[in-house]
């Protein structure tokens, strides 16, 4: 009976290996042609001959690839900062206050979930261009300053603090803004970091309107750059491929520091009910 | 007493203005940059406006009568309702399998959670330009230098009309297929353990357990995963700019996605009403299906 299961188990495992294998085979393929070099790109073995970072140094020497990748910190930092700052302000004002039109801002920040980016990319392609906007790192972020799902994130983590807390900030006399900022804030860090870390990698894989709003080169971010650059390099597959590593590699470090919360923050938003 | 009641309403009041202080921005920005827009699409839906003449003419239901007679139209909604249809069930079908045993697994299981989420929040054109190499013709292809080396006869992936569209889609459940295992994984640890005992004690087996309790009470989660699903799938679009050849959606726009359509249609085309119309149906067909979301979640409770 008890080797049955044991051996059931391990099939399970063998399973899980496998499948598993076939996630990480295009990962361990990018990095690996990443080292090579001439003929060797095409070579069936995931070992280079000759591991070398030649690629990598004629990547950030030889094309506009740092610029991109400036580019995308700044925009992944700024707009980030803005979500953390507008999403939970507002989810705070939503959940810790009584005023009129709560619902109606409620249900309107709520449904705005709900209109696919497709469709506002056309008017807010025609504003960039009205505000003379195209081109410029504001362009690439204004549409992504404040967030449904963040507030509605942030909303339900407020909701969960007592409101005692607040008052004894009440009788010390600090204002509400302080109120928010200095008892608020700091009970609501877990949530705060998962929206950082989502809001962040939502911003350093975005595609679409980075790539609508962006025409000079070197106003493109990464995902824009990489897409372009490799339009241009196709023959030289390690060059894509190491181009790709370099946009892949800052999400993995992500990853691995702040696994947990990155999965826990998902399920959370999965099981909302 | 009366002193007390006067100052609890004036502190009431002063949170009352700043609860409004706090939301003056944000009010303004959700008014002007997604409802404002949002109008503004049906409006330019309703014209022929092409970015270089400065005023919109309005055409009336001109662009959606096109749309009707337009059979590059079709084809791409037909190809968007592929990619749902064969791509989705796959995906949260192998997501659940996934879930179902990793959940199962004594140890190691943060490991293969990891390595199955990691793609999904890996940059999507990387992804596709990985996998554009590794569907090469050989010699450059992995797969197909893998099958020739096993004996088997090469394929064209990506430049067969018929197998492309599948290519990308391998491509696509690879990546999302992680999203798909969190969430069941959520769901399956929300079951309690209660209900397997009694079952247990009953004399259920594996089979049992899995098709009378798992299934039945994941169906919450199940629904979420149809809807979100949907959504994402209609929306396929990076994958196809970067997996084909000049982003066309080729061959023969047999994998050409709604959304890359609209994307050629506004941004190379300058046809801005004709896309915003096309964006005003993809609003639509998510606007349904998001009702019938609310729908079944609300018959459930």
């Amino acid at each position: 009976m008890k080797t049955k299961i044991s051996s059931f188990i391990q099939i399970r495992v063998i399973l899980l290996a496998v499948i598993g294998i076939f996630m990480l085979f295009p990962f361990v393929w990018m990095l690996a042609t990443s080292f090579k070099q001439g003929a060797d790109v095409y070579n069936l073995s995931i070992f280079p001959q000759n591991p070398s970072l030649a690629n990598y140094k004629r990547l950030l020497s030889r094309s506009i690839f740092p610029w991109w990748f400036m580019n995308s910190i700044i925009v992944g930092f700024s707009v980030t900062a803005s979500v953390l700052f507008f999403d939970s302000l507002v989810g705070f004002a939503l959940s810790k206050y009584n005023f009129r039109g709560k619902k109606v801002v409620f249900l309107m920040i709520l449904s705005t979930m709900m209109i696919p980016t497709e469709m506002l990319v056309i008017p807010w392609y025609l504003m960039a261009n009205n505000l003379h906007w195209v081109d410029t790192y504001w362009g690439v972020m204004f549409p992504g300053m404040m967030s449904g799902f963040g507030t509605f994130l942030m909303r339900q983590f407020f909701m969960g603090i007592p409101d005692d807390l607040l008052d004894a900030g009440r009788i010390d006399g600090l204002n509400e803004f302080r109120i928010w900022w200095k008892i608020g804030m700091p009970l609501v860090r877990p949530a705060l970091s998962a929206l950082a870390i989502f809001s962040f990698i939502g911003n350093w894989n975005a595609f679409m309107w980075p790539l609508i709003v962006s025409n000079k080169v070197k106003m493109f971010t990464l995902p824009v750059g990489l897409s372009f650059f490799n339009g241009e390099f196709q023959s030289q597959w390690e060059m894509v491929m190491t181009g790709a590593s370099v946009a892949t590699i800052p999400v993995f470090i992500i990853f691995l520091l702040f696994q947990r919360q990155i999965i826990q923050g998902i399920a959370l938003t999965g099981v909302k009910g | 007493m009366i002193q007390e009641s006067a100052s609890r309403r004036s502190l009431e009041r002063t949170k009352r203005i700043w609860a409004y202080l706090f939301l003056i921005v944000p009010v303004i920005f959700y008014v002007s940059i997604r409802f404002y827009p949002t109008l503004q699409a049906f409006f330019l839906s309703l014209t022929n406006w092409d970015i270089v003449s400065k005023d919109k003419e309005f055409i009336g239901l001109t662009n959606y009568r096109n749309l009707f007679k337009d059979e590059v139209f079709w084809k791409t909604l037909g190809n968007t309702g592929k990619y749902v249809i064969y791509g989705l069930p796959t995906s949260l079908l192998l997501g659940f399998i996934i879930a179902y045993n990793i959940d199962r697994v004594k140890r190691g299981s943060e490991i293969f959670k990891a390595v199955y989420f990691i793609p999904y929040i890996t940059s999507m054109v990387a992804i596709a330009w990985v996998w554009r190499w590794l569907y090469q013709p050989a010699p450059i292809g992995v797969f197909n230098k893998i099958l020739i080396a096993v004996g088997l006869p090469q394929q064209k992936f990506l430049f067969s009309q018929t197998q492309a569209i599948f290519s990308i889609l391998a491509t696509t459940i690879w990546a999302d297929v992680g999203f798909q295992m969190i969430i069941f994984l959520a769901g399956i640890k929300q079951i309690s353990r209660q209900y397997y005992e009694a079952a247990e004690i009953d004399g259920a087996n594996n089979r049992n357990l899995l098709f009378r309790i798992t299934l039945p009470l994941l169906k919450p989660t199940i629904v979420f995963l149809i809807v979100t699903g949907t959504i994402r799938y209609l929306r396929i679009f990076t994958q196809v700019l970067n997996m084909t050849y000049q982003g066309e959606g080729g061959p023969l726009n047999s994998t050409k996605p709604l959304v890359l359509y609209i994307y050629r249609s506004a941004f190379q085309q300058f046809d801005m009403g004709y896309a915003a119309a096309m964006t005003v149906i993809l609003f639509l067909i998510i606007l349904a299906i998001t009702l019938v979301q609310l729908r079944v979640m609300r018959s459930e409770d």
